[in-house]
């Protein structure tokens, strides 16, 4: 049996070592994994658990990350508890078996680290990763600092195990930023980590061999699409269990989780909703602003990505005048991904602000506080004009001419 | 458990866990070889099966033709999939949880050339390089017969595919036929073999010795394709007969990388150009201009042949 490590009240961990520890203290049966920056210290630490006897779980260290969540699938068909983790291109790389984990219904545990996605190449953290698995039928959760990827982490096999949701995870967090930003962290005991988790429950395990199963069976126009229903209704049923899972964990921690996170909202006439650290950088611009210049701002972030909290976003949003949505993503051609869908929830709404929308910190670029003051200025002029005086979409950071589009 | 199986008999009254009700094309050699791996073992088993003909024919919703566990995950992934279950199934092992710990279990993947030889290489190599108590049976028809005929790396020279058609100025496919085998045994494997259908007993032999085999096993079968291929229904052993005693598939293994066996040796010889010369996808050669083109297949499979028994005699 793995030995138990005795933890310290507060521990000083990067988001990354936040990762290892949780995976560790989940007690995982299979990890399948393969290298690559920034999230490779998941994985690194991971190994040295294994290496000191903290893990008695089997480590498979695979030739891609296409193989890695291949080998996930695998495992977690035969049944049992599994996670990996990884970063954008290797992302990019597994994507194809990401739908297949999510269509066969397996509750695995992904530790995104997210980073940009080449041409051209770089290593730093955006959220272009996140963006591109967001239609693959996973629940997607953001931790923006490592205290929260710690937290969530653990409640991710919570959360996607649950015998009413039963599927896989994804756990995010910025790269660098918080990956290798050592933080205070307040970790659980062993013993409460994995007691509040719970032991693994299996469902039509392969390795039953009184009952055989077919997984990834062919399914064509005659059943696909009752399939792909009943797991979009799963996906959009799990935000219950998710809620309940963050009660359970605010019982045991005192730390409080939502779908929608909204800070200084109370009053606030303009928000700014992002993703990530930068949320940590727009609460403090916004603080700034309201000692300093009388700009009654808020933020608003998500939580939970996926599934969409509509109903959360109306209602963190129902007495703001302008909203500004920060993409860390390049949009492809379009509106950045939070526009549209904040667009969409607040659409809803009688009274509907003026939202724009910025790309900003693509590749790592860094969003200064003074960048965030200039967005929470520029929605106010929004606010104070009852109009769009600013450009639909805005470049944030950018060297060189401003750049703009949907004027 | 191996079964003990005298002869054709009984084996075709031993328990099916893989059912005939599928939709392979009738004289498809995929089934036989499948089958056979099935009912050779009372084992436990979990299979992994690449997209391909097999997968496609076997396991569309709501039917299923295996009375065992089984997973489809992609068509380059099978033997990572069967590695993963076999990571799973140690640790359940270690850790206490398993159902039945005492009953063994073995964990087999099927792949098509296609899936083995291209888009899957890599994830096999990687399987087998960790040394995952697995093995990998390749369904090897010589061509992606499931997506319409195209040339895989496994589509022998002068083969007419979708892709490689012989026309005015073509004999065909102009790429040789990747040794497969060889590559497998470069791994390290401790035992890598090649089966036909036509030569059940062999293939039974070599099934039961993959599944004893601790670590990782390559078997490569050659499986006449009669839609690809494009011979009758009901020739399908009579064309692998010619496969096999032509020595285009010779029957041997390969045992820890390097201790060749050749495991079959035709009495008489037939000429390549007779095994050539059932199937449609090398009608064109027969034209004089392509003569030579099975020429050079003959001289080819000699010079294997010779090399096969070379390395037997040396025990290298």
């Amino acid at each position: 049996m793995a030995e138990k490590l005795q933890l310290q009240e507060v521990e000083v961990w990067d988001g990354n070592m936040a990762f290892a520890q949780a995976m560790r203290q989940a007690q995982i049966d299979v990890v399948a994994a393969y290298p690559i920056t920034p999230s490779t210290p998941t994985v690194h630490g991971y190994a040295q658990f294994l290496a000191d006897g903290y893990i008695d779980g089997e480590f498979v260290l695979v030739e891609s990350e296409h193989a890695a969540m291949s080998g996930c699938v695998g495992a977690a068909a035969a049944g049992g508890r599994v996670a990996t983790a990884t970063s954008s291109q290797g992302f990019a790389l597994m994507i194809e078996v990401l739908y297949q984990a999510s269509g066969m219904r397996l509750p695995i545990v992904l530790g995104l680290v997210n980073r940009a996605l080449a041409s051209p190449l770089n290593v730093n953290g955006d959220h272009s990763d996140m963006y591109l698995g967001r239609d693959a039928g996973w629940i997607m959760i953001d931790a923006f600092n490592a205290q929260e990827a710690y937290d969530l982490m653990l409640m991710g096999f919570k959360i996607g195990e649950d015998l009413s949701v039963r599927l896989p995870v994804m756990v995010n967090q910025d790269g660098f930023i918080t990956s290798h930003t050592a933080q205070n962290v307040k970790p659980f005991s062993d013993e409460d980590a994995y007691n509040f988790i719970g032991e693994y429950k299996e469902v039509n395990p392969m390795l039953d061999f009184c009952k055989p199963v077919t997984y990834g069976a062919q399914t064509e126009e005659d059943w696909h699409f009752e399939f792909k229903a009943r797991q979009q209704k799963a996906l959009m049923d799990s935000l219950g269990v998710i809620k309940d899972t963050f009660a359970q964990f605010e019982k045991l921690s005192g730390r409080s989780y939502n779908p929608v996170e909204s800070y200084m909202m109370e009053d606030a006439k303009v928000a700014i909703v992002a993703l990530g650290s930068t949320v940590e950088s727009a609460i403090q611009a916004a603080k700034n602003l309201r000692e300093e210049e009388g700009i009654k701002a808020g933020v608003v972030a998500l939580r939970v990505i996926r599934p969409f909290p509509l109903l959360e976003v109306k209602e963190a949003l129902k007495d703001v005048k302008a909203v500004a949505t920060l993409d860390r993503s390049a949009p492809g051609g379009t509106l950045g991904m939070l526009f549209n869908e904040i667009s969409a929830a607040l659409y809803q709404n009688d009274n509907r602000p003026i939202i724009n929308n910025y790309i900003y910190g693509l590749g790592g670029r860094d969003m200064t506080q003074e960048n965030l003051k200039e967005i929470f200025r520029d929605i106010k002029r929004n606010a104070d004009e009852g109009r769009l005086v600013t450009p639909l979409q805005q470049f944030s950071g950018l060297r060189g001419p401003k750049l703009s589009f949907f004027n | 458990m191996s079964k003990i199986i005298k002869n054709l008999k009984q084996f075709s009254t031993s328990n099916d866990r893989f059912e005939g009700a599928h939709l392979l094309c009738p004289g498809c050699a995929h089934s036989i070889i499948v089958r056979e791996l099935l009912n050779c073992t009372d084992d436990n088993l979990v299979i992994a099966n690449a997209t391909g003909c097999l997968e496609v024919c076997t396991a569309v919703y709501p039917h299923t033709s295996w009375d065992a566990s089984w997973i489809h995950i992609g068509f380059e992934n099978a033997a990572t999939a069967a590695t993963g279950a076999e990571a799973m199934y140690k640790t359940l092992k270690k850790k206490g949880r398993l159902k039945d710990p005492d009953k063994p279990v073995k964990f087999v993947a099927f792949g098509g050339d296609g899936a083995t030889y291209d888009i899957g290489f890599q994830f096999l190599s990687g399987a087998v390089e960790r040394g995952h108590d697995f093995t990998y049976v390749c369904l090897d028809n010589e061509v992606y017969a499931n997506t319409g005929g195209q040339r895989s790396s496994s589509t022998p020279r002068g083969s007419s595919t979708t892709t490689t058609p012989a026309g005015k100025v073509s004999y065909g496919n102009k790429k040789y036929k990747k040794d497969i085998v060889a590559i497998m045994a470069a791994h390290g494997a401790p035992y890598v073999a090649q089966v036909a259908p036509n030569k059940w007993k062999d293939m039974v032999k070599k099934y039961q010795k993959a599944l004893a085999t601790e670590g990782p096993v390559f078997i490569n079968a050659m499986s006449a394709c009669t839609t690809e291929w494009k011979f009758p229904a009901d020739q399908t052993i009579d064309v692998s007969d010619l496969g096999t005693d032509s020595l285009v598939f010779p029957l041997y293994e390969i045992e820890n990388g390097s201790k060749l066996t050749i495991t079959y040796r035709p009495k008489n010889i037939v000429p390549v150009r007779d095994y050539l010369g059932v199937q449609g996808r090398f009608k064109h050669l027969f034209k004089k201009e392509n003569e030579h083109i099975i020429t050079q297949m003959q001289k080819d499979v000699d010079k294997r042949w010779e090399m096969l028994q070379r390395r037997e005699e040396a025990g290298v």
